[in-house]
């Protein structure tokens, strides 16, 4: 039970500035996610929460209180380690114990918590296993049951599931999201996987070179992309982007023309642009459809049939090449020659400096 | 396939194997060569301990039956031999893996001129034995020029005459000398390759610098505690040079070990005989050090 709150968090290694000024709070209960591509930082703001990074400057408050200063094992907080950390030469049981045995926590105590922590994530029949005796995913469960022995107010975990296979992910996947829910707890969840952001966080944070570029659920962020990055990492496949020049605008309508001459209609305030700007239009591959009357041209260059749903990729007049989803089975072929109906409700547009229009 | 058919496949392709001729064939140079080296001494060895050869008096030779044997089991520096060379080495076992440790322990932390400080504590692993026994006799141990001297003039003490007071403990300080550098490198090592997560984890979990030593570091060292057992029973079992150099082993046989027990048979008794019986003696010895060793750290290499 915690909220965590950064104030112009930062954070400096031999001069390089690798966190640059992160205001967030994390509310109470909620399950946050940090996303981002490799080397934004997520690891390290991770590690400034968790105590084992020093913070160069700003504040860290916890519950309303600032624990800059606080020793890690001090703050009330578990970390589960990528590498799942365990300890080789201590049993299962013993692993998921060490805290509250260095806590002088008596025997008969610390057994109990062990067994509720290993009925929770059904570990009971290895209690008495080494690590080296365990699967994947098994170790993976014991690094959460050390986490879960000590009660702490918040849970860190540092992209958890990337050393599982696909299908081991999924599971793990739900299995925290449920334990999430059962165990009440706040938690901030690091990975680089978008899938993983928007099926588990109440709240997804996405940072990008050291910056939080936007905070919200994840639909909003599917919805309402703040700015070009954003938009181009939530979502799969990719959201398609076009170059095109407003035209003409009208009230509640603007005509904005591709670089190849089609002309393409579009519904936004008339306040937020004027004729002759250069914007981006972003459309997800789920909004476009193809159709005999489309207005952009194009050309198939590869079909992906996945049974449920096809991908095709077309380069289109304007030289951009995008990404189609169709539910089913499609019967196209490459270098055959479409029509591409954007559907006009779904049209992301970003201004030059690729911040979103609206 | 099962296992039981995998099993016996795999016995058979064994048995194929090492029964053609062929194979062995290829394999007997290696073989005769390795009898010729280890296995032939070891007989000569056992022929001389039965017989009466003494170089003072070559014309008397002869079978002796267990002469040799009753004349060494008599003699009182054997016991002290024995007792000796399980002294020095179970001290400088614990000595340089001990401090060793520590000293792992600190050059593993950060601080200014660590590489230097790295190279110095590995420095005395390349003087030669010979030359490091002789540097701390005369310069260090020396009861009217050494430092340790001149340390206890310095406060007060009287200095004592080392070799003549305390023989086989100066020559266990020799020893270590020697040898830390080496302790010092193997659990560096070992140190350095402990996973940092792992450490983290504990540091979370709360662990303080002593939590941590005893619950995460220790463990981890067990391999390289057992290396370095290993490797340093074999050299210091055969510690020669530095008694040598250094008190003769004396006084009397009060730093005599087996190796320079052999020494005094051969080159000051002239007994080919008495010697033969206490280098078997000293097989027999490394191989149960070396038994209870195996058994012991058999376990931990496990984990
Ligand atoms: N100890 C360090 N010294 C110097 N630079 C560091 C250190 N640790 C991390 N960095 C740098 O900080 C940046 C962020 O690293 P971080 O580990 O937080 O990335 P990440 O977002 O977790 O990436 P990934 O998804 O690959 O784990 C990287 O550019 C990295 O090179
Ligand atoms: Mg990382």
């Amino acid at each position: 039970m915690a909220t965590v709150d950064l104030q112009q968090l930062r954070k400096t290694y031999n001069s390089v500035e690798i966190i640059k000024g992160i205001d967030l709070t994390v509310r109470d209960q909620e399950l946050t996610v940090f996303v981002g591509p490799s080397g934004c930082g997520k690891s390290t703001l991770l590690r400034m929460i968790a105590g084992l990074e020093e913070i160069t400057s700003g504040e860290l408050l916890i519950d309303g209180q600032r624990v800059n200063e606080v020793p890690a094992a001090k703050r009330g907080l578990a970390l589960v380690f990528q590498s799942y950390a365990l300890y080789p030469h201590m049993t299962v049981a013993e692993n998921m114990s060490f805290s509250l045995k260095l806590a002088g926590v008596s025997k008969a105590e610390r057994e109990a918590k062990v067994m509720e922590a290993a009925r929770i994530l059904h570990l009971e029949p290895l209690l008495d296993r080494k690590p080296k005796e365990l699967s994947g995913g098994q170790r993976q469960r014991v690094a959460i049951g050390r986490a879960i022995v000590r009660h702490p107010r918040l849970f860190l975990f540092d992209e958890p599931l990337s050393n599982l296979d696909a299908a081991l992910r999924v599971r793990m996947r739900q299995e925290l999201t449920k334990l999430h829910r059962e165990l009440k707890a706040t938690m901030i969840y690091v990975t680089h996987d978008q899938v993983e952001a928007m099926t588990m966080a109440d709240r997804i944070v996405v940072l990008q070179a050291g910056v939080v570029e936007q905070v919200g659920t994840p639909m909003e962020l599917y919805q309402h992309p703040k700015n070009l990055f954003v938009a181009g990492f939530i979502g799969s496949p990719r959201m398609n982007f076009l170059t095109a020049i407003v035209v003409s605008v009208s009230d509640a309508r603007v005509a904005l023309e591709l670089t190849d001459g089609t002309v393409i209609h579009a519904s936004l305030p008339a306040s937020a642009v004027s004729v002759g700007h250069t914007i981006t239009l972003g459309i997800r591959p789920e909004h476009i459809r193809l159709s005999a009357t489309g207005s952009i041209g194009a050309q198939v260059q590869l079909v992906e049939r996945l049974g449920s749903e096809s991908y095709v990729y077309v380069q289109a007049n304007s030289g951009e090449v995008l990404t189609v989803r169709v539910s089913g089975e499609v019967n196209v072929a490459p270098e055959e020659k479409v029509r591409l109906a954007p559907d006009s409700d779904f049209l992301h547009l970003f201004d030059a400096i690729g911040q979103r229009i609206s | 396939m099962t296992t039981a058919q995998a099993n016996t496949a795999e016995a058979l392709g064994l048995q194929q194997r090492s029964s053609s001729p062929r194979a062995r064939l290829l394999t007997l140079p290696a073989v005769v060569l390795l009898l010729l080296w280890s296995v032939l001494p070891l007989i000569v060895t056992l022929w001389f301990s039965f017989r009466r050869y003494n170089l003072m008096n070559p014309g008397h030779t002869g079978f002796d039956g267990l002469g040799n044997y009753r004349y060494l089991f008599s003699d009182p520096g054997l016991g002290m031999a024995v007792w000796n060379t399980v002294l020095l080495l179970g001290s400088v076992l614990v000595i340089t893996i001990g401090v060793g440790t520590l000293i792992a322990l600190l050059l593993d932390q950060e601080f200014y001129g660590r590489g230097f400080a790295r190279v110095l504590m590995l420095a005395p692993f390349f003087v030669m034995p010979t030359v490091s026994a002789l540097l701390w006799k005369n310069m260090m141990m020396h009861p009217d020029n050494g430092f340790l001297a001149f340390l206890m003039r310095s406060v007060g003490l009287k200095p004592i005459d080392w070799f003549a007071v305390a023989p086989l403990t100066s020559i266990i300080i020799i020893v270590s000398w020697e040898w830390l550098p080496f302790a010092v490198l193997t659990l560096l090592t070992a140190i350095q390759s402990l996973d940092a997560e792992r450490k983290e984890a504990a540091r979370m979990d709360g662990a303080g610098p002593i939590a941590m030593f005893r619950y995460i570091i220790w463990p981890h060292l067990g391999r390289a505690v057992a290396a370095t057992t290993m490797i340093e029973t074999i050299f210091i079992l055969g510690i020669f040079a530095e008694i040598y150099v250094t008190s003769s082993g004396g006084p009397g046989f009060a730093s005599t070990n087996l190796s320079f027990l052999i020494y005094r048979y051969v080159l000051m008794e002239y007994d080919i005989g008495g010697a033969a019986v206490a280098g078997l003696l000293a097989i027999v010895l490394a191989n149960v050090l070396a038994f209870f060793l195996l058994r012991s750290f058999a376990r931990n290499l496990d984990t």
